[in-house]
């Protein structure tokens, strides 16, 4: 499967006429204003950027750069104002901030629901729920309410939901931000491991530095207001990283350099 | 490959050296190997885990039963009891003539007569089963009524504050139009019932609607859950503890409205409720026999709302986390 999946990103530098597409999400040309006619207020400005399969991509970017935006645009949720969304696997998972579990499920009817709605018969959910909650490392949390679990722990059985969609294409907004730094950094390596053991391609956004570099095979700077792409850095540390290895904050501290300039230019006018 | 690929709006020379070549190494090559990640490290996060969550789950603390329930039921029962002390006072100081201010013991000595003629136990059934009907139907009704109203702007612009306003108005309102348009019957009781609890079961849902946070509708959404099945799976349960409240609301307004009609429409040929008990009692200008019917009425209102709705209502709190405990 991994021979496989380095072929499909080879592919997409040489022929693109391959039968499977050779990205798991294009976004190409990508313009979004709110407001309404007259009044209107420019959020993402021609944005363009390709999500090969199995690649981890992070959107990085300070507040008003509309990676929320883009990413609810990806997910099908709104509408671009100008260009074309293509994402050839189908629906994509969305992870959100929170966990949005529904606290009226139990953490594996909430993953069993996710099953249902993309046509699993009923005899193989729960089988199916418990799996997905192996993965997450969650055993024996089939039965919990949302309520009774961790924050670290919620947003894990949210991951397990959005895996069950079975969707080739994961958008994540910020799914970390709200959690303590130590089980933050715990759930980074799970990501990563999860990442490597399916062949989910990411679609990260974040504004965190370091997380970006941590996690990803590619980081997108955005300006702010309007969202612009301002450059892009391929990231060659070997997996696994740590967030505390010199190469992250090496590449981290070039990235905020980019990033506190891009801000610094708001201030001028 | 690594300039085309990795620089869109960059000079090459803004990056070190090192980078592009690292990355040459580590995409294609790093990745299958490091997919068989050492094992070590794997059960070595895992364990990590393990601890994390173990620290950050809390163990919920059970209060002993008796103590829960000496908790729960002895400030009702005190209050209860200071009430009777009172009013035996009032009787004995004579606040009013006697046959104006019955004691504790003259109404309970009513109540027991009752008992004992075997009529007391028709009565409040006679009145549950209208005020239970009358509330299943207002159920059936009210419950799509909101659902519309939720969720369809034109008809909430349309009847939406209409139907607030009418849980305003006083159900005995309708007596004398339900009088008039079906006579002593018991079609005018189920009217009246009808006119006071639809509008607050449907009011319920309509607030149990617009309290689902957006996130519930965008995950379902995100999930498929689209349509009748965001509905179904999504809207529904998540408005579950507003429309609790409505339906408890509603029974209130049942049992309420019920009495007001039974008071008024007293005819030979329909049952005897408790309100027609009430108005009885007012004929013959008896205070003990007035006074066990108001308290039958109470303890009727009081009892289905701490047997049938606070259970449920609890439960569902519970489930959600919602109720804190103690």
């Amino acid at each position: 499967m991994a021979a496989t999946l380095t072929e499909a990103a080879v592919d997409k530098s040489t022929t693109a006429s391959a039968t499977d597409p050779a990205y798991a999400a294009r976004i190409s040309h990508v313009s979004k204003s709110f407001g309404r006619p007259g009044a209107q207020q420019l959020v993402l400005d021609d944005i363009t950027i390709d999500v090969a399969p199995g690649e981890f991509v992070t959107l990085l970017g300070a507040s008003g750069c509309g990676k929320s935006t883009l990413l609810n645009l990806v997910a099908g949720l709104d509408k671009p104002s100008a260009g074309e969304i293509e994402v050839p696997g189908g629906r994509p998972a969305l992870m959100f901030q929170e966990h949005a579990l529904f606290p009226w499920l139990t953490a594996g009817k909430n993953i069993e629901l996710a099953l249902k709605m993309r046509g699993l018969a009923k005899s193989e959910r729960r089988d199916e729920a418990e799996r997905l909650l192996e993965i997450v490392r969650l055993k024996g949390a089939y039965g919990k309410r949302v309520h009774e679990l961790s924050g670290g722990m919620r947003q894990r059985v949210a991951l397990a939901r959005a895996i069950a969609q079975d969707s080739q294409l994961l958008l994540m907004d910020e799914p970390f931000a709200a959690l303590d730094a130590i089980t933050r950094d715990v759930l980074h390596d799970e990501l990563t491991r999860i990442w490597r053991e399916t062949n989910l391609s990411v679609l990260f956004v974040t504004h965190n530095v370091r997380e970006a570099v941590r996690l990803a095979e590619r980081v997108v700077l955005l300006s702010s207001r309007p969202g612009r792409i301002a450059r892009e850095w391929e990231v060659g540390i070997p997996q696994p990283r740590r967030i505390e290895d010199s190469a992250v904050a090496d590449l981290s501290i070039e990235i905020t350099e980019q990033l506190r300039g891009e801000i610094r230019r708001h201030g001028q006018h | 490959m690594a300039s085309t690929e990795t620089t869109t709006s960059d000079t090459p020379d803004a990056q070190p050296e090192t980078r592009p070549d690292a990355r040459e190494d580590a995409r294609p090559d790093a990745r299958p190997d490091a997919r068989e990640a050492p094992k070590e490290n794997g059960a070595d996060l895992a364990g990590l885990e393990a601890g994390l969550d173990a620290l950050e789950t809390q163990t919920a603390q059970r209060t002993a039963f008796g103590r829960k329930l000496l908790s729960k039921a002895l400030p009702p029962i005190v209050a209860v009891a200071l009430v009777l002390v009172l009013w035996q006072l009032a009787y004995h100081f004579k606040v009013k003539e006697h046959y104006l201010l019955p004691s504790p013991a003259d109404v309970g000595r009513t109540l027991q007569e009752k008992w004992l003629e075997g009529t007391l136990l028709d009565y409040v059934w006679t009145s549950l089963s209208r005020g239970a009907l009358g509330f299943l139907i207002s159920v059936a009704i009210g419950t799509p009524l909101g659902l519309i109203v939720a969720r369809v702007k034109v008809v909430r612009a349309a009847i939406g504050p209409i139907l607030s306003g009418l849980q305003s108005l006083p159900s005995v309102a309708w007596v004398p139009a339900a009088i008039i348009w079906f006579g002593l019957s018991d079609a005018t009781i189920y009217a009246v019932v009808l006119l006071g609890a639809v509008p607050s079961i449907a009011n319920g849902l309509v607030a149990g609607v617009d309290q689902v946070p957006p996130l519930y509708l965008r995950a379902g959404r995100v999930i498929g859950a689209t349509g009748l099945n965001g509905v179904r799976h999504v809207l529904l349960p998540a408005a579950l503890p507003g429309y609790i409240a409505g339906l408890k609301q509603g029974w209130a307004f049942s049992w309420r409205s019920l009495m007001a009609a039974e008071l008024i429409v007293n005819a030979a040929d329909l049952g005897v409720g408790l309100g027609q008990l009430l108005e009885q009692g007012r004929e013959l200008q008896d205070m003990s026999w007035v006074l066990s019917a108001i308290l039958l009425i109470l303890i009727v209102g009081i009892g289905i709302e701490l047997l049938i709705f606070a259970p449920i209502e609890r439960r569902v709190l519970r489930s959600r986390g919602l109720l804190a405990r103690g």
